[in-house]
């Protein structure tokens, strides 16, 4: 049995502050007050002072309450009884099934040796032709949905779930509205993936420091079935929310804040988080989505600035629509040479045709005359966000391409389109 | 002797511990924490009072008050010497293929490995004789290391001059055998093996002198050559948002660079694009040598999940590899991605020391380390007369893309070249995405000087009729402006913009880009009449069309020209019509 300390000499914010001896730093305690135990973290120690973060929030907590340090750091039960279960956001039930305690890992494990991956090379398919088609999605890739609220981006999360091939899918609620969660539940089960589901749930009700373990529980449970040959998706929304707690530990920990106020290591959490997204080498692979919401729809802001030097491309969702600008997978190259030799010329093409149609657009407003030129890139743009960029379009990436081909016959002349002579012949509706 | 110096932990607080010490301690000395069986490697950065404050190159956690710390009594160095090429080490130099074999997935901490093995054997052949005078730096006999003769020097710390006292017949020798013997004045003997060790930070000093950059060095990206030229030994950034092609641009520059070496660091960047590099630099004949592109590598890779104090070394550790190479007449490019990482890891490291931060919590001397690290590049003579050259091209990550912010501003101060990408450029798929009215280079293209000026001209009169056509309408604009405007576009979309994906495209050979350069020149100097806007517009739309064409034509193919063929046809023709 392990040492009770009740000497807790300082509470500021959801940080503890207490004199103990022998204790490992990032070790795990629990907090005994009235209102039942919670978890804690030690994220400091100074002398015989060990600052610890509680979990369940500092409110109620007496400086007479006593704390039990476990002597391992934080640790989550993995494999196959998972699979169909919900917890929140430390790991215990929400579904009034039996708590797991077998096969307990560590969370935040180690990061991968470089050597020890590969080029991820499998595209994953969603039937949505701004993705496949113009930005595809590959497995083992990380990539953020940046976003403001209102916007559908849970049910786009939703959606690209239930309709990618993997073989497990995880969710990691971080902050989310109850409403959300169960439309999560809901949609995952109408799809039948719920039983090869794992939900980690955190929702706006819960104290906001017990979300930072969402990501690394989510993770460690998905390394470890990836270190088992299996393919598993796991999707964060919303991780602005674990950036927010980041900083309100660290404001509370007295940090010098870099930018607006979070923490200068705000890059390397998140990268951590984010680099596990991974391909291994003679085994699975995890993939991550993720969903940002951008503060005052600010791009510059550091949570999406920091997450799109991390992340390999992003998706914008703006006004209902994955937004062709900004928009980008980094890693489409690497699948988009494979599917059918006039991908990546259609999909270069439309864009950088839709580019001046934008442009375009900008002068009609300003009430310029309209060219021959511009009123073909008018019809053209219009046909472009009715049949390629709407969300309600759902068809096969083949399909899309024939009909970005179909597309540009009606609206262009071959040589407009800027494509070379070769593909032309080939590729040209007749 | 009393064993090693110890000292005891006494805070801890992220990835910097606090030690108590009672006997002399050194600045940057490394240490080791002794954690159960572990030794975590660390370095102090600060020393007040008995107390020593180090950042350690490791996850601390499970790390106690009151554990023991081994002081080393060294600064954090490298081992040089044959087998780094085609090595991918850490920031730390372990190499990390021999991590794997030995820790599967994951990298445990703690453990570390010889950079370079001590049981390889070399064929060593001897360049000295007994009765030499030789100095730091001499070149005393080599080894062959995949496409070079690697040269054995004599250990750069060495001051004055030496004598060979005696040195091996050729044959194969270990690391850690000595193949030579040398003695000062006062007859102090030095031995001299196949490699040497050199502290990180310290940059190698022994060459005769340090000559000034004007030899353009061709990155076969025209872009960058004709209109913002790299010398060699000089010093590049590219800067740019997230998305805008830093890494992309990088990676080919790695591949077509005229270069001898290229030492690649990954800083606090991505895993998934260094291993992009590894896994296909085998893969990639390098056409100079003829030999896969790996031979000519040297990857230092501290991806962003690693720990953040090793972050910070990498550079060095990368830096001073490439000074190694270039003692040995070699040209070297080194590319680093990302600098700004790198700052970060400053940065946090400042922050735990509780530094006054300066702007955007960046510490003061940031602007110093960037300052000395861009000046470890350079061209020199050797004492043997040679010349070598370490090429700098380091990639920022400005936060937000906004080019005020420090590290930016701070790189810009010291570079040679200034390579600004844009997110309008990317947005538009314009890659690569170096905005030309941004940027700017001190060196000497190869380009005949007039030409690119008014290839230059035509850019910046191009976007004034843009910004001119924002106001008054297409239709307000004279034609001879839209002409000026179409010529501009058709100049950036036909020879600045490089299609990555196109095995000839993706790299055009100095005379190759001398020639097209000169033929685009005279296209951008004729006077077109036409009847309307919309038929230049359509002129312009066929021309562009047939370069696309042209392009991807092997150099003096005949496909190449027959497209050449064809482009001057549809010139004259229109040449006859006005």
């Amino acid at each position: 049995m392990q040492k009770l300390y009740s000497n807790i000499t300082q509470i500021a914010g959801d940080v503890i502050t207490l004199e103990a001896e022998n204790v490992g730093n990032m070790e795990l305690a629990q907090v005994m007050t009235k209102r039942g135990t919670s978890l804690a973290q030690v994220i400091r120690l100074d002398g015989k002072k060990v600052f610890l973060q509680v979990f369940a929030g500092s409110r109620g907590i007496s400086t007479g309450d006593k704390v039990r340090f476990l002597g391992h750091p934080m640790r989550i039960p993995t494999g196959k009884t998972l699979l169909g279960r919900i917890f929140n956001g430390s790991g215990k039930p929400l579904d009034n099934g039996p708590e797991l305690t077998d096969n307990l890992i560590d969370i935040g494990g180690p990061p991968v040796n470089p050597v020890k991956r590969i080029i991820p090379n499998k595209m994953i398919r969603t039937g949505i032709p701004m993705i496949d088609l113009f930005n595809s999605l590959v497995e083992s890739q990380k990539l953020p949905i940046f976003s403001i609220a209102g916007e559908p981006y849970n049910e786009l999360l939703a959606r690209i779930a239930t309709q990618a091939e993997v073989d497990i899918i995880i969710l990691g609620g971080i902050g989310l509205k109850y409403d959300d969660y169960l439309f999560f539940r809901d949609t995952l089960e109408e799809h039948g993936a719920l039983s090869h589901s794992i939900v980690f749930m955190h929702t706006a009700a819960d104290p906001i420091v017990e979300c930072l373990l969402v990501p690394d529980i989510s993770l460690a449970v998905a390394e470890n079935f990836a270190l088992e040959g299996k393919r598993v998706l796991v999707l964060l929304t919303d991780m602005s929310n674990f950036c927010d707690a980041l900083k309100v530990i660290s404001i509370t920990m007295e940090q010098i804040p870099s930018n607006r106020g979070y923490p200068g290591d705000l890059y390397s959490q998140l990268a951590a988080r984010y680099e596990k997204a991974v391909d291994f080498d003679t085994a699975g692979s995890i993939t991550i989505l993720a969903a940002t919401t951008m503060p005052g729809d600010d791009v510059t802001h550091p949570i999406p600035d920091n997450t799109g030097y991390i992340t390999e491309g992003q998706f914008y969702l703006k006004n209902g629509v994955i937004e062709p600008f900004g928009s980008l997978s980094r890693l489409k190259q690497q699948v988009n040479a494979k599917t059918r030799d006039d991908h990546r010329t259609i999909m270069d093409t439309m864009i950088q045709l839709f580019a001046a149609y934008r442009e375009t657009l900008e002068k009609r407003a300003m009430g310029f005359q309209m060219s021959a030129w511009d009123i073909k890139l008018l019809n053209y743009g219009k046909l472009f966000e009715d049949k390629m960029m709407s969300l309600k379009v759902n068809i096969p990436l083949e399909r899309a391409l024939d009909l970005g081909w179909e597309i540009l016959h009606d609206c262009f002349l071959p040589e407009e389109t800027g494509i070379k002579k070769s593909i032309i012949d080939q590729y040209w509706p007749k | 002797m009393t064993g090693p110096r110890k000292g005891r932990i006494t805070k801890i607080s992220g990835n910097m511990v606090t030690v108590s010490f009672d006997s002399p301690v050194m600045q940057n000395e490394v240490a080791y924490i002794l954690h159960g069986a572990e030794r975590l490697k660390s370095e102090i950065v600060r020393v007040r009072g008995n107390l020593a404050e180090m950042q350690v190159y490791e996850a601390t956690s499970g790390l106690k008050i009151g554990e023991e710390v081994e002081f080393s009594g060294e600064l954090l160095s490298v081992e040089l010497g044959p087998g780094m090429l085609g090595q991918i080490f850490d920031g730390l130099q372990n190499p990390l293929p021999d991590l794997a074999k030995q820790c599967g997935f994951f990298l445990k901490r703690g453990i570390y490995i010889e950079a370079l093995s001590d049981t390889q054997t070399w064929d060593f052949t001897p360049l000295v004789t007994p009765g030499d005078r030789v100095r730091a730096g001499d070149k005393i006999g080599f080894v062959v290391e995949k496409i070079f003769k690697h040269y054995c020097m004599v250990p750069f710390f060495l001051q004055g001059n030496f004598e060979v006292v005696s040195i091996e017949n050729a044959g194969k020798f270990t690391l850690h055998q000595a193949v030579a013997q040398i003695k000062d004045l006062n007859g102090k003997i030095f031995p001299v093996y196949l490699s040497q060790n050199w502290p990180v930070k310290i940059p190698i000093r022994a060459y005769a002198e340090k000559l000034k950059p004007d030899e353009p060095l061709v990155t076969k990206m025209r872009l960058i050559d004709t209109l913002f030229p790299v010398a060699r030994g000089g010093t590049y950034c590219i800067p740019g948002p997230f998305g805008s092609g830093k890494t992309v641009l990088q990676q080919l520059i790695s591949r077509h660079a005229d270069v001898d070496v290229v030492v690649i660091a990954a800083c606090g960047e991505r895993a998934g694009e260094v291993v992009e590099t590894l896994k296909t630099f085998p893969a990639i004949i390098d056409p100079r040598t003829n030999r896969p592109l790996s031979d000519r590598t040297v990857i230092i890779c501290n991806t962003s999940s690693m720990p953040v104090a090793a972050r910070e070394s990498s550079v060095y550790t990368a830096v001073t590899i490439a000074e190694y190479y270039r003692q040995m007449g070699l040209h070297v490019l080194l590319l680093a991605d990302s600098t700004s990482r790198w700052a970060q890891a400053m940065r946090e490291m400042s922050g735990r020391l509780e530094e006054i931060p300066g702007e955007e919590a960046f510490p003061a001397y940031l602007e110093s380390h960037i300052a000395s690290f861009y000046e470890r590049a350079g061209m020199v003579r050797l004492y043997g007369g040679s010349i070598g050259s370490i090429t700098i091209g380091g990639a920022v990550s400005p936060a937000g893309g906004n080019f005020e912010e420090p590290v930016t501003q701070a790189t810009l101060k010291v570079v040679g070249a200034f390579h600004g990408l844009s997110r309008s450029r990317s947005d538009g798929r314009r890659y690569p995405a170096i905005d030309p009215l941004i940027s700017w280079s001190k060196y000497k293209s190869f380009i005949d000087e007039k030409q690119k000026e008014r290839g230059h001209g035509i850019l910046r009169r191009g976007n004034d009729v843009v910004q001119m056509m924002k106001v008054i309408g297409e239709e307000g604009t004279s034609l001879s402006d839209y002409i000026d405007y179409l010529k501009a576009e058709f100049f950036d979309f036909v020879y600045l913009q490089q299609n990555a994906y196109d095995v000839v495209d993706e790299a055009t050979p100095k005379d190759r880009q001398i020639y097209v350069f000169d033929f685009i020149h005279r296209i951008l100097e004729s006077e077109f009449t036409f009847e309307d806007k919309d038929t230049a517009l359509h002129f312009f739309q066929q021309l562009r069309q047939l370069f696309k064409e042209w392009n991807s034509a092997p150099w003096r193919s005949k496909e190449f020209e027959k497209a050449e063929n064809e482009i001057n046809v549809l010139l004259l023709e229109r040449l006859k019509k006005g």
